[in-house]
């Protein structure tokens, strides 16, 4: 069974839900990201969400789209970010790693490397945000092949017609856009997320994870109450930024909001 | 005999173009595919684009027999098709127009546009003014102090111009920040992209609006020499001029078809001193298709130079990348010295101050035409008019004349 299926329905059993916090890989170095990994997991993160960067993020707000251009400016390859996966994975087995990013990098790799080396580092799951499913199947083919989960946003305008077109070629979890708009936008509406996770769930028997937008404790719980898993990004890559030169505080700032939220999904 | 018909319905030309965009824009660009297939056979609808493009756009433009330039040359002879004379300077109003009515039949109200060197986001407000759109023009900050006063015509326009500061700070930039806008204002916006880049439909359709150039280059070139020329010459930066002379000869098979990108200081100087990813770039997907790219071993987007603001962009339309490995048309690359060289030659010769971008095709042409020879006939798209580019002229050479 996929490490992804596997928390899922462990959380399940308990009636709780994932916390998947998001960071770029490489923002203010490897070794930084790193050390972040292990604040993340100490702070009870089920699965991490690792941003590759990549010089165009389209679909990322400001907050990250300065964490991507960050980690290219220090030279952060997706290369780098495997071999990074694989340095967690020697003390970590049981936290799932997802690796969320654009195509170019992968279709540069060559998708079948990329599915070879990202399996031998330990990659659980893949989202690339540019790549819809009508784009997907060469990929898929390949990371079915080495068992990875092939993760795909859903977004509020999704039409039925394309859910279920998500519902055959998605594995581990879905991840729905909570609002129309970049990440980290504001106005998160809980009742219309409800709403929708209600007709995605009609069409897909995965997992439902919620993000975009979502930067506190107290949201984090509201949504959790119709999500199986609540993703949280810019807040956290926002305190990246703002303590870069200040280490220590960074990782403090980002390990105490990161175990706020945890503990709101773990009631 | 008419056999090309790429796209094929996902969007792609073999390998290339198609839909790479995130799920929050899925639905934008299949109500935008779905109008586009309603309309574009609509006869109210193309009448309509036919009418705007005469009387408010100034079509046709000529079909000029440049004697002195091709007197000068002493080899082939040469034909500018004149988009210079279009209203806004640029053949960059054929395809607002037909987007902007476009949005009109999808009851948007407001329209959002990329610009680089500004003569698209120039067009865009000029046909949102006429509609009474909200029109929003994204642009590079760096491109911002570049092009001043077509900052200051869209604004006199009525447009917003927002300056992008992420990134490089130019047009591919500025692209980003248009569809993250896209994406948030799903509801009552439309995107007009000024080039045959981005998702499928947007290179087919703006490719279509834009064939009106070779449609009447062909038509009057039959009327003025008689038959069919022997080679087409276009600049090509995302390439909607170069695909819009270029469509309507796919299949004419004895015409030769040259598309000239920016070599900037040269290629040989390596992918951050040039803009020519057909000539020296590699395979990749970026804002919504497959193509040739300027980018490096990671799969990073390189931002290359052109004196040409407009022919700097490090990706190129997706059917130009067929048309490259299909072996049907060239694509060459010229320095800006060599542009400059054409923008004064033709200037002098002709009186025709071209823009730096079209520079670009005529310093081409000018080298093919000695090549081929008295016997034969060239068109050379005069894509703008240079008026906007005086003053980097001005900058590069000094004030003295």
């Amino acid at each position: 069974m996929s490490k992804l299926k596997n928390i899922f329905q462990t959380l399940k059993q308990n009636q709780q839900k994932a916390f998947i916090p998001f960071i770029t890989a490489g923002d203010g170095g490897l070794d930084n990201t790193y050390a972040l990994m292990q604040t993340l997991v100490d702070s009870g993160a089920d699965v991490i969400e690792l941003g590759v960067a990549f010089s165009d993020p389209m679909a990322d707000g400001v907050v990250i789209a300065r964490s991507h251009q960050r980690a290219v400016e220090a030279g952060v390859s997706l290369d780098n970010v495997l071999d990074l996966v694989r340095r967690f994975r020697q003390l970590n087995n049981t936290t799932a790693i997802v690796l969320m990013g654009y195509l170019n990098p992968i279709e540069i790799f060559g998708y079948q490397a990329f599915a070879d080396k990202a399996r031998e580092c330990g990659v659980d799951g893949v989202l690339v945000v540019d790549m819809p499913a009508e784009e997907a199947h060469d990929l898929k083919r390949r990371l079915d092949a080495v068992d990875i989960d092939f993760i795909f946003l859903v977004a509020p305008t999704t039409t039925d017609k394309r859910l279920k077109l998500l519902a055959t070629i998605a594995s581990g979890f879905v991840y729905f856009v909570a609002l129309k708009g970049v990440t980290g936008a504001q106005h998160l509406n809980i009742e219309s997320v409800n709403a929708n996770l209600m007709k995605v769930r009609k069409f897909i028997d995965l997992p439902v994870g919620v993000g975009f937008g979502i930067k506190d404790a107290t949201t984090a719980q509201k949504v959790s109450k119709s999500a199986d898993a609540v993703i949280v990004g810019s807040v956290l890559v926002a305190f990246i930024e703002k303590y870069s030169r200040d280490k220590t505080k960074m990782l403090a700032s980002v390990g105490t909001l990161a175990k706020q939220i945890s503990l709101a999904l773990k009631r | 005999m008419n056999n090309y018909n790429l796209p094929d319905d996902s969007g792609h030309f073999a390998q290339y173009g198609g839909i790479f965009i995130a799920e929050t824009l899925m639905i934008a660009v299949s109500e935008l595919k779905e109008a586009y297939e309603k309309y574009q056979d609509d006869s109210d609808f193309i009448a309509e684009f036919k009418h705007d493009l005469k009387h408010y756009v100034g079509r046709e433009t000529p079909l000029y027999h440049a004697q002195n330039l091709s007197q000068k040359i002493s080899g082939a002879q040469i034909y500018l098709k004149r988009e210079d004379l279009n209203h806004t300077g640029a053949h960059k109003i054929n395809n607002t127009i037909g987007q902007a009515l476009l949005a009109k039949r999808m009851g948007k109200t407001r329209i959002i546009a990329e610009t680089g060197a500004g003569q698209h986001g120039v067009a865009t407000a000029t046909v949102a003014a006429r509609l009474g759109l909200e029109c929003v023009v994204y642009m590079g900050e760096i491109d911002m102090a570049r092009q001043a006063l077509n900052v200051f015509r869209m604004k006199l326009l009525g447009a917003s111009v927002i300056p992008v500061k992420s990134g490089s700070k130019t047009l591919k930039d500025a692209l980003n920040e248009a569809m993250r806008d896209w994406v948030t204002n799903i509801d009552n916006t439309f995107y007009i992209i000024g080039t045959v880049a981005g998702p499928h439909p947007y290179p087919m359709m703006v490719r279509d609006f834009q064939s009106v150039i070779g449609k009447e280059a062909k038509r009057q070139f039959s009327n003025q020499a008689g038959g069919l020329p022997d080679a087409l010459v276009a600049c090509v930066g995302g390439g909607s001029n170069a695909i819009g002379l270029f469509y309507p000869f796919i299949d004419d098979k004895s015409v030769a078809i040259y598309g000239v990108e920016a070599a900037g200081y040269g290629l040989e100087k390596g992918p951050t001193a040039h803009a020519a990813p057909l000539c020296a770039g590699s395979v990749g997907v970026l804002h919504g298709n497959r193509t040739y790219l300027m980018e490096d071993k990671n799969g990073q987007i390189i931002e290359g130079h052109s004196i040409s603001a407009g022919l700097d962009y490090p990706g190129v339309g997706p059917e130009h990348a067929y048309l490259k490995d299909s072996g049907r048309a060239n694509y060459v690359a010229v320095t800006d010295e060599e542009a400059l060289d054409g923008f004064h030659t033709l200037t002098r010769v002709e009186g025709i101050l071209p823009a730096l971008e079209s520079a670009h095709a005529v310093a081409y042409g000018m080298k093919l035409a000695k090549q081929l020879g008295k016997s034969k006939n060239i068109i050379i798209n005069l894509s703008g008019r240079g008026d906007k580019d005086i003053h980097t002229v001005r900058e590069i050479e000094g004030n003295g004349l």
